[in-house]
């Protein structure tokens, strides 16, 4: 591989936009980046497939300034040039939208996107802001994006964050974009939005380099694809010459396990119904039931209220009138702590800021849920914590170094694991799901659908949101569809299908099948 | 995973790794080593004994100090709430309350007090800053009152074993704060409560999502702030053998720079108590040596402000280039 890898360089020394050379890059315990080669074209996509952990977004922030290598050399355009700040990749037409979204949320959209080169009056000591928010907004159409300028980004959807953090790179009129998974947390549609734009910038001679787990997406949009496994750069290939399974295997660097297509579940007793269950502006009416033993999908747009659902549900956030049953009873959840207790476990959505303790342990994170059960007059029984974790690192393939490891130096895809380990741990009657799978790898995921297959034999009742219709499909025993804040629609998984799900989820379809466990 | 992956994705112990550990006792002994040399007086048993006494009454301060800095708090009250509770104490031993009641009834007072800082700050959603400092003018207010100015003086020798008994060699303010130490040390690391302190300090939303009761642990962890500030007090009268209305003044400044020197973030969720050990000891150490030294009080609290803001330097270089 290395002596062709050598050889095409030789031939096309001139025409690369970029080139990566023997990039190396070490963390305390971790070689995550061994001796990279990788070069890229202008006006190309380059897809970078991996397992979580394999080093991709540790060899994209070494190109973007974020970390700096041990060693190794970049060429741009063929000079080489030193990264040593995302300042100077920014000045140098680097871009790159982080995994974990980097704005900074008490402030506007506009003052975002311009952070850190605002344009100037002339003195050059006052923000022009009306310059800023019209170029700003201009960019936002050119996205087709419907929020306003000066919005505030905590007030914003994570999609909506996501694709603020795209207007920025667009803004920056960037040689190099780099996209770190950046339709993990996008609906269908936005994503779609999302792939028009990165195919309009490739006609302009933009070099995109995207990480994506979802091979759907990879061998759609890819002109080729480069492959990492544990730190190491295993392969390089043209999109067409290959095929999911034999990235799939390049990224594994094994026979992929078989996976067995999804079993057949007893629906048991009543779990849990909702009645008229209302919140703020994002929840207005859902009225639905779900049993033991069942999974049942909630689809949606994104800003439809289906996080809105589960957090009420779950205590975060107050329930203005609606009924909840939980068994059969009428319950008043006033906190998640009181949820946890009537045996309701949540995996929030945004991982970094509602899921994790990123300065804390590994150990810490992955069984603070289990801390009541696993203490004796408060003092907590190590040793069978550890045992446990082990036995979550191992069964969900989590790459930690140790117990120790902060959360926050784990890959993205590691730490989505460690937030669903902790929920297995209390092994909740009723667990909802918020997007669990974003940013997990394709064996992994594959994984965690057959665990929560098998959490559902054994009884529990699991409502999953997700934005990603063949999860959605491919999961659920039935389907729930969301739409502006009321239930829509439900679907049995034979009915199912992609597009009916999305008609219902944009209007088309009214009210389908929602009057037939009345 | 094969073994030799594994050798390979294993880097050396770095520099960064052994400063942040070992920084602050190569310091400490740097300075200890430094003022051996210039004072003869220094190493001696006596004024090491003495550098401990000192060191007791801000170091028992800044143990409640470093748990609330740990949850991203921030208590400055601790020197209004050793007042309050130490002239009323000074106040009922003088009227021949038992020793033994006078005692609880100063931490209840701390307790009391910590309780108001914590539900203010947990239910009112009031920043720490703003309830503490509330609480401080509140507390200082009432000790004047109570006191209209005059000190209580002439405490019972029951009471004064406190602050200048000894047990065997070990003087009792020595023996009482390295007893809490280890207490607190232990919570902090084996309990489920030590836990959540970290947990919470680190991230309040994902705690509270995470079923931890936050505002409850929060109250607690103000509480025995205040009981920490109150036992100082005790400490401290019983030594002086008065309870002054201005006692305690500034104690906030001094506990806080001991624990912040000692690596405890001010973001909460970072620090251990031997890191606010070794602060307390290496700002005594200081003073104590500036002292031997004859450098005036006003340069004493220039050198002290220094070597706070380097140590800060100190941590955010560390931490900067561990990324
Ligand atoms: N700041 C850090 N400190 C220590 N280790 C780190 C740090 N950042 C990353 N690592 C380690 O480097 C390795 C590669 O991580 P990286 O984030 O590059 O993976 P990835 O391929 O992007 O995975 P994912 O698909 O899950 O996002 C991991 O083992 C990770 O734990
Ligand atoms: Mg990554």
């Amino acid at each position: 591989m290395s002596r062709t890898l050598l050889f095409i360089k030789i031939m096309a020394d001139q025409t690369y936009r970029l080139e990566l050379k023997n990039i190396t890059k070490s963390f305390p315990g971790v070689l995550a980046v061994q001796d990279v080669t990788l070069s890229a074209y202008p006006g190309e996509i380059l897809a970078l497939a991996g397992e979580n952990g394999a080093g991709k977004s540790t060899l994209m922030n070494i190109l973007s300034g974020a970390f700096t290598a041990d060693t190794g050399m970049i060429l741009l355009d063929g000079q080489e040039v030193k990264i040593p700040s995302p300042r100077r990749a920014q000045e140098l037409g680097i871009a790159m939208i982080h995994q974990e979204l980097a704005l900074i949320p008490q402030m506007t959209v506009a003052q975002n996107i311009f952070l850190g080169r605002e344009p100037l009056f002339a003195a050059g000591t006052l923000v022009n802001t009306k310059m800023m928010q019209a170029e700003a907004q201009s960019v936002l159409n050119q996205l087709g994006l419907d929020f306003s300028v000066t919005a505030l980004i905590s007030d914003l959807s994570i999609a909506q964050r996501q694709m603020v953090e795209i207007a920025k790179s667009i803004s920056i009129k960037s040689r190099v974009i780099i996209l770190d998974e950046p339709t993990s947390a996008l609906s269908e549609r936005e994503s779609a939005k999302l792939f028009d734009l990165m195919r309009s910038l490739r006609e302009q001679g933009v070099t995109l380099i995207y990480i994506s787990h979802r091979m759907e997406e990879i061998f759609n949009l890819s002109d080729r694809v480069a492959v990492m496994r544990d730190g190491q750069l295993v392969g390089v290939a043209a999109t067409k010459e290959l095929n999911v399974n034999s990235v799939v295997q390049m990224m594994v660097g094994r026979e992929l396990k078989e996976f067995f297509p999804k079993a057949e579940t007893q629906r048991g007793e009543v779990a849990l119904e909702v009645h008229n269950l209302r919140s703020g502006s994002h929840l207005k009416d859902a009225t639905f039931t779900l049993y033991k033993g069942e999974i049942v999908g909630l689809a949606g747009l994104v800003g439809s209220g289906r996080t809105e659902i589960a957090r009420v549900l779950f205590g975060a956030d107050p329930n203005e009138g609606g009924e909840i049953r939980v068994a059969g009873k009428l319950v008043k959840i006033h906190s998640p702590q009181e949820a946890i207790r009537l045996g309701i476990g949540l995996v929030t959505e945004d991982r970094k800021a509602q899921g994790l303790f990123l300065g804390q342990s590994v150990r810490s994170n992955a069984s603070v849920s289990l801390f009541e059960r696993l203490s004796r007059f408060g003092f907590l029984l190590y040793e069978k914590i550890d045992q446990w974790v082990r036995g979550a690192i191992q069964q969900l393939n989590i790459r930690a170094a140790n117990l120790e490891q902060r959360v926050g130096n784990l890959s993205g895809g590691n730490q989505q694991k460690v937030v669903i380990a902790r929920w297995l741990a209390v092994n909740p009657q009723i667990l909802i799901l918020d997007e669990p799978t974003r940013g997990i790898d394709v064996s992994s995921k594959a994984e965690i659908h057959n665990l929560m297959g098998e959490l559902a034999a054994k009884g529990m009742a699991i409502l999953m949101i997700s934005s990603e219709l063949p999860e959605i499909l491919g999961v659920s025993d039935r389907i729930l569809v969301m739409r502006e804040g009321r239930l829509m629609a439900e679907f049995s998984r034979a009915d199912a299908t992609q597009d009916r799900i999305m008609q219902a989820a944009t209007g088309q379809l009214q009210n389908a099948g929602l009057n037939v466990h009345e | 995973m094969t073994a030799p992956v594994e050798q390979l994705r294993s880097a050396p112990f770095t520099l960064n790794i052994f400063l942040k550990r070992f920084g602050l006792l190569l310091v400490y002994a740097l300075l200890g080593l430094g003022l051996s040399l210039l004072s003869d007086r220094f190493l001696t048993g006596s004024n090491q004994i003495n550098i401990l006494r000192q060191a007791t009454i801000s170091g028992i301060v800044a143990i409640g100090m470093t748990l609330v800095i740990l949850t991203a708090g921030i208590d400055l009250s601790v020197g209004s709430i050793l007042a309050l509770s130490a002239v009323i104490t000074a106040d009922l031993l003088k009227q021949g309350l038992p020793v033994f009641l006078a005692v609880l009834i100063a931490l209840g007072i701390g307790a009391l007090m910590g309780m108001v800082n914590g539900l203010m700050i947990a239910r009112g959603k009031i920043p720490p800053f703003i309830a503490t400092l509330g609480m401080l003018t509140v507390g200082r207010g009432l000790t004047l009152m109570y006191t209209q100015g005059k000190p209580f003086t002439g405490l019972p020798d029951t009471f004064r074993f406190l602050g200048t008994g000894s047990i065997g060699a070990i003087p009792m303010p020595i023996v009482i704060a390295a007893a809490l130490f280890i207490l607190v040390t232990v919570i902090l690391t084996r309990t489920r409560f030590g836990e959540y302190i970290y947990l919470i300090g680190d991230n309040p939303v994902a705690a509270r999502l995470a079923g931890i009761n936050t505002n409850r642990m929060i109250v607690f962890v103000y509480m025995i702030s205040g009981i920490c500030s109150a036992l100082a007090g005790l400490i401290l009268i019983a030594r002086l053998d008065s309870a002054q209305p201005v006692i305690g003044v500034g104690y906030e400044f001094s506990a806080i720079a001991a624990v912040v020197v000692g690596g405890t973030s001010f973001s909460g969720g970072e620090g251990t108590l031997f890191g606010t050990l070794l602060g307390t000891l290496l700002i005594e150490t200081l003073s104590n040596g500036l002292n031997l030294l004859n450098v005036s009080q006003l340069w004493e609290q220039v050198i002290k402000g220094v070597v706070i803001a380097l140590a800060l330097l100190f941590y955010k270089a560390i931490n900067r280039s561990s990324k």
